[in-house]
């Protein structure tokens, strides 16, 4: 029975000994939130013995190897399962060697949607739940994921930690658009709606399905009695190539959110793999909200600014939003212009996404960059830059959650 | 009787040896044993709950992994009871093993620097070798004190009063 007709997703746990950590229940809570249960695929114990030489990557923890050989079975098929969760201990360096060879060795010889990640005692089941939510509809709902066309009036409301977006699509056109800072969750999509709604001319009962996504997806979803309530991995995967006009072939997906960032590789359209950056804001929309204010000017003018400066001129000893503003308030101290420091801030997030987050992904052109940040000009010019790559920016890339939610709620449109 | 530190830490056949000769083996088995018994089930499949590896901040320092941490909180108390130790090099998998490597060095680390007699062989490739091996480690096991340690007789008397207490 496959996964989309018994319901349960079977994901295989490949991990270098989760249960010493006390972790193990969250994994398993997080898991079952999303209707998918850890399967531990079966190996023989002599095997860990010789898959390092086989592997190619020889380590000294046994452990280690039981996660190639389990890789291994997965891949072979040994074990059958719909997608599989790579995790160890953070700060572990042999750890994060094989959590990385490991995923790209089952990313190469198979099309098993794969997740990774590095725990600590303190990772609880809601760190988890995006990441998996995103894995069980990988698998579940693939056939949703093939849309390419919107069809119908549908709309999408992206309940943001810092902002709310909201879109009416018709026929395959973004006809109204609404755009507010969250702060009451409910108020704050209420008011994004209604702009959408106004401008588009159409009234809240011709909408024919309406789709959710971002951190407050649930709550407006329940509320707005949503056909599709989507993380959004899948939705802004979708929205990016749908909006920059790349729904075939390989894309990677950079969404520099106001709290968190997300990176994602992509296929036809599908999520592969991803990693979620989350730990630290001095990576995220919030550091330029701060600065900006610091510059005193509006975020708007940020990227223009950005754009005249150089931030070599600029010395920033700590990615740290404190520390990190204290370095460049510093700089302006000792005569740096406001251009170099918006420069240099813009440098800054988008070094910090290359060297924790990118180090994960395949990065494959095109590479679409979404979110609010995207529209501060310095960001694309300083990752383009760094990474070596014509960076894509499609129109309304601010709205790449609400646009790929009212997309795939297309897909209740029909049924 | 003297307690004795075997590594591989889950060793049957190292358990079992020390065990034949009269001795008491400290393993991750008794450890785990005592985790899944005497208290609620809170953290399947081991119940190592995220406290654990706090109290493995005893052994070693925040910035290593808590699966080396979470490893330490069983194995210290070992470490601290331990009277004598086997150390046995590169063993097979199915010998004994932790899975962490980190965890092998540093609890290795915190056996050698106690001032107890430790005995280090290497896994045997050979049939020779074998008997060698087991002769080894027979001879140590018998050179160890039969009569129960000081220490030992202390903490005993002491938990025989509190369950008198208890009684």
């Amino acid at each position: 029975m496959s996964a989309e007709d018994s319901g349960v997703v079977k994901i295989a746990l490949v991990s270098c000994g989760s249960e010493y950590a006390g972790v193990q229940p969250e994994f398993d809570e997080a898991a079952a939130k999303v209707n998918a249960k850890f399967v531990f695929p079966e190996i023989d114990v002599a095997s860990i013995d010789t898959i390092g030489k086989e592997f190619g990557l020889e380590v000294a923890s046994g452990d280690l190897r039981l996660m190639m050989a389990r890789a291994k079975a997965v891949v072979e098929g040994t074990t059958n399962v719909d997608g599989v969760f790579i995790t160890t201990c953070f700060r572990c360096a042999e750890g994060a060697i094989v959590r990385n060879e490991v995923r790209r060795y089952i990313h190469r010889h198979s099309n098993i949607p794969v997740i990774s990640y590095s725990f600590t005692e303190s990772t609880t089941a809601g760190t988890l739940l995006t990441r998996l939510e995103a894995l069980t509809t990988i698998v579940r709902r693939r056939h949703l994921l093939t849309r390419e066309i919107q069809k119908g009036i549908t709309a999408g409301i992206d309940s943001g930690s810092t902002t709310t977006k909201a879109v009416v699509m018709k026929d395959n056109k973004i006809i109204g658009k609404g755009w507010v800072p969250t702060t009451k969750v409910l108020e704050s999509a209420e008011e994004a709606y209604s702009q959408a709604l106004k401008e588009a001319g159409i009234s809240r009962e011709e909408v024919q399905a309406l789709g959710t996504t971002g951190y407050g997806r649930f709550l407006i979803g329940n509320h707005f009695k949503a056909q599709l309530i989507q993380e959004e991995i899948t939705v802004n995967s979708k929205g990016a190539v749908y909006l920059a006009d790349r729904q075939k072939g390989p894309a990677t997906v950079i969404d520099i959110g106001g709290m968190d960032n997300k990176a994602i590789s992509v296929e036809d359209g599908i999520p592969g793999m991803f990693t979620m950056g989350g730990i630290c804001a001095g990576a995220s929309g919030r550091f330029f909200e701060m600065i900006s204010k610091r510059l005193g000017v509006d975020i708007t003018e940020l990227g223009a600014l950005a754009v005249k400066g150089m931030h070599e001129n600029v010395s920033m000893n700590s990615y740290c939003i404190v520390f990190g503003i204290q370095s460049l308030v510093n700089s302006l101290a000792r005569g740096a212009t406001p251009e170099d420091v918006a420069a240099a801030a813009c440098y800054s997030v988008v070094e910090q996404i290359y060297e924790q987050q990118l180090q994960e992904v395949d990065v494959k052109e095109p590479l679409i960059l979404v979110g609010g940040s995207s529209l501060i000009e310095g960001v694309p010019k300083a990752l383009g830059k760094l990474l070596k790559i014509d960076v894509l920016v499609p129109e309304n890339s601010h709205l790449i959650g609400a646009v790929g939610a009212a997309l795939l709620a297309s897909g209740y449109v029909e049924e | 009787m003297a307690k004795v530190f075997i590594y591989p830490i889950n060793s049957l056949i190292l358990s079992d040896l020390v065990e034949r000769f009269g001795h008491k083996p400290l393993t991750m088995m008794s450890q785990i044993r005592e985790k899944v018994t005497n208290i609620s089930l809170d953290s399947p499949p081991i119940n190592i709950t995220s406290e654990d590896p706090k109290m493995g901040l005893k052994y070693a320092a925040i910035e290593v992994p808590a699966g080396v941490r979470g490893r330490m909180s069983l194995i210290g108390p070992l470490i601290e009871q331990t009277e004598a130790a086997i150390i046995v090099e590169n063993p097979p998998t199915n010998f004994g093993c932790v899975g962490c490597n980190r965890t092998n060095e540093l609890m290795k680390y915190l056996i050698r620097s106690k001032n107890v007699p430790i005995l280090e062989v290497k896994y045997p490739e050979s049939d020779e070798e074998a008997r060698d091996f087991v002769n080894k480690i027979a001879e140590f096991l018998k050179s160890l004190p039969k009569e129960e340690s000081e220490e030992g007789k202390e903490a005993h008397e002491e938990k025989s009063a509190e369950e008198e207490d208890k009684k």
